[in-house]
């Protein structure tokens, strides 16, 4: 009898798939990060700085819708990838299931508080009445 | 070649906090670190305590924390592992309860490995004479048969240190094991309790594991091919 030569089995899929999902993630808002934050590095402390960095600038530069989708992407990729790396902080060094509980539901409070802050500001922009003079 | 051994003692009955000693041997640079320890015992203090057994790499029992890094003492030289002053340092492996000396409690490493079934699971009706296998079906979880259970992967693993409920490298290595054998039916069992919040997402790709093991075995590739497995559900 020759061995069977399977090439490929199914297992059934695993349930739940939340701890695949966020494997997944952060490997890939990881690598979409890298480009990412390093553009944003340069352009905000490389190639400008703080003294030249004003509502002036982030209304020129807003105007541009290009520019509001690549801060929305950093917003989102990197608080979510952050938020994620968090919990499995937690999980590492809280080791009372209450306490544990109770911090990520604390970090997933503030996280949402956070992103919704930032997107409100990305979708309104920069207020015309705010800006400097000369601007 | 003479050498300061300097072992980190602790009896429960006596210390309140584990201490160093240190005991001067005289070694060939070719020795291992076991045969200081041997030396220590047999010549100088004989209430020194370690574990070991076939003292050739085989049993697993000696694996302990040598300059900082897991080992095998009855694998690893001397002169591998010297410093410059001519000093060893030997600790117990870390993660786990100390009972004495080298000593550490395996109770909670056993566990792991008992929660992934470690033994061939498959209820179909056997063939008449053995359950072949090709050689390509055999080499594809080769890697991981070679594993010991010395347990140097699983206490080298700073996830484990700061969680000691994670089941491990060690328990996730068994698991490979049986879970890529073509004979085998187990899988999806095993791959449920790895997929557990204690299971392989605790993993961090640290690679601690792969430099620890003194079987070779490529640990942390193991443990991302389970990883891989729980999310395409195809074994190839
Ligand atoms: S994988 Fe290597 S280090 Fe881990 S228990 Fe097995 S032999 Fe020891
Ligand atoms: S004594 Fe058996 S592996 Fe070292």
């Amino acid at each position: 009898m020759a061995a069977s030569h399977r090439t490929a089995r199914v297992v059934s899929p695993v349930r739940p798939r939340f701890d695949v999902a966020v494997w997944s993630y952060m490997r890939w808002s990881g690598v979409l990060l890298i480009p990412l934050a390093f553009g944003h590095l340069a352009i905000m402390h490389l190639i400008n700085n703080v003294h030249v960095i004003d509502a002036c600038f982030v209304y020129y530069r807003w105007a541009m819708v290009g520019w509001r989708v690549y801060d929305a992407l950093l917003l989102w990729l990197a608080y979510i990838h952050g938020l994620l790396g968090l919990r499995y902080v937690i999980d590492d060094y809280v080791h009372q299931p209450g306490l544990r509980r109770g911090l990520k539901g604390l970090a997933v409070v503030l996280g949402v508080a956070l992103l919704t802050v930032g997107s409100v500001a990305l979708v309104g922009g920069v207020r015309v009445t705010e800006l400097p003079g000369g601007c | 070649m003479k050498v300061k051994l300097r072992v980190q003692r602790f009896n429960p009955e006596r210390d309140a906090r584990p201490w160093w000693a240190e005991y001067e041997v005289e070694v060939e640079d070719t020795d291992r670190v076991l045969d200081a320890l041997n030396y220590v015992k047999w010549h100088i203090d004989d209430s020194l305590t370690y574990r070991r057994s076939c003292a050739h790499g085989v049993c697993g029992s000696d694996a302990m924390r040598i300059n900082g890094a897991n080992h095998l003492a009855c694998k690893v030289l001397i002169r591998d592992v010297v410093t410059d002053g001519g000093t060893i340092t030997v600790q117990p492996l870390m993660g786990l309860p100390v009972i004495k000396d080298l000593v550490v409690d395996q109770g909670p490493f056993f566990q792991k490995y008992r929660q992934i079934l470690p033994y061939l699971i498959n209820d179909e009706p056997p063939p008449a004479r053995e359950r072949l296998q090709s050689p390509e079906e055999r080499a594809r979880f080769d890697d991981t048969t070679k594993c010991i259970m010395c347990g140097a992967c699983t206490t080298a693993c700073p996830s484990f240190w700061a969680n000691g409920e994670y089941i491990g490298p060690a328990a996730i290595v068994q698991a490979h094991r049986f879970i890529f054998d073509s004979r085998d039916r187990g899988a999806a069992d095993r791959l449920r309790v790895l997929n557990e919040w204690f299971g392989v997402w605790r993993c961090r790709t640290i690679f601690n594991c792969t430099m620890a093991c003194p079987r070779g075995i490529q640990v942390t590739r193991a443990i991302e091919e389970v990883k891989a497995l729980l999310r395409s559900g195809k074994l190839g």
